[in-house]
């Protein structure tokens, strides 16, 4: 393990609640007392559905301790804006990628692996391996 | 319109003036486009893409002012960021990585040749593929896009007619990208509302490669 800090989480969903919420769940879910940076980046800034690029850049920069940021989403638009972002070098921190996974799996799966010190490959596969959990 | 028209180059102001001839289109067609999507989307495309180059115009005169529009690629570059950051919806991104995309085909130069904005177009179209995953067919805005690059040979007003025809195409078509193919076959029958904004961006283009 380098002596970089922790893998940041981004949650970027349509609605600022369910941003949050899964946020809220992932972090009592995840055992132990400290948790890896985590941050909500939901809805738009005046309240309403939708996505902001503004606030994903705004929560990946905080969430940045030169790890790599994981970043999850949900839907749609949500997902274009943060591959767009992607896109452009100089927008999200060094290192931020974006996980295939399941919004709500994933990011509990990915904070439990970033807050134990996994690495940002480490965290990603933790949150795309989250698919693999059947339910039937 | 000229021949000598059609081959003048574009510099700054005339990209400047294309993306202000787009804020005009889509705040006029605003009502048409958010009823276009309320038939099978959410209802918000036509205040999205209002308000997107509203915020176009008035980031690029705040850059003109500042001295940052060096020539037509800066002015698209910087019409692509600021749609992906100030639209909510999908539409920003897309466009966003369109004139992006096209901006950064530009480069530095201060003025470039039609042919070089027709290449920049393509590679946008190409972007817009690769974010969306969308194909011709599937009623999205590629529906308009693409023909309309695969007419740029004949020149801008070709390539917003080529969009036009595309856009009115996508009526019969069932989604199958995009918040309406959560719909299924309820889609069928409605114009879908991004070929729509497609190609009255298009149609600004050639209303400006015309009018000098």
């Amino acid at each position: 393990m380098s002596e970089r800090g922790q893998v940041g989480l981004v949650l970027v969903s349509h609605s600022a609640q369910v941003a949050e919420s899964v946020a809220r769940l992932a972090q009592d879910l995840t055992p132990g007392g400290g948790h890896a940076p985590l941050a909500a980046a939901g809805g738009t800034p005046d309240g309403g559905v939708g996505t902001s690029a503004e606030r994903v850049v705004a929560a990946a920069g905080e969430v940045d301790r030169g790890a790599g940021v994981v970043v999850l989403v949900d839907l749609g638009s949500a997902v274009l804006t943060v591959r767009s972002l992607l896109a452009d070098e100089d927008e999200l921190p060094p290192d931020t990628v974006i996980a295939d996974a399941p919004f709500l799996e994933g990011a509990v799966s990915a904070l439990v692996t970033a807050s134990a010190g996994g690495d940002v490959d480490a965290v990603r596969a933790a949150a795309e391996e989250a698919y693999a959990y059947r339910k039937l | 319109m000229s021949d000598r028209n059609t081959e003048a180059k574009w510099d700054s102001n005339r990209a400047r003036h294309w993306m202000a001839a787009a804020a005009r289109a889509m705040t006029e067609n605003e009502q048409r486009l958010t009823e276009l999507d309320s038939a099978i989307g959410d209802a918000d495309h036509g205040g999205n893409m209002r308000r997107g180059f509203q915020a176009v115009t008035s980031a690029l005169d705040t850059a003109q002012d500042e001295g940052q529009l060096t020539g037509p690629g800066s002015v698209l570059t910087l019409a692509g960021r600021t749609l992906i950051s100030k639209v909510g919806g999908a539409s920003g991104p897309l466009y966003g990585t369109l004139l992006r995309r096209v901006g950064k085909t530009l480069g530095d130069e201060a003025e470039v040749d039609p042919a070089v904005l027709s290449e920049g177009l393509r590679a946008g179209v190409e972007g817009v593929v690769k974010l969306g995953g969308a194909a011709v067919g599937d009623k999205t805005m590629v529906d308009a896009l693409q023909p309309a690059v695969d007419a740029l040979e004949s020149g801008f007003a070709a390539a917003s007619q080529a969009a036009l025809h595309g856009a009115e195409g996508t009526v019969p078509l069932r989604a199958r990208k995009g918040r309406a193919s959560y719909l299924g076959e309820r889609s069928v029958g409605h114009q879908d509302p991004g070929a729509t904004s497609a190609a009255l961006l298009l149609g600004a283009l050639a209303e400006v490669a015309g009018d000098e």
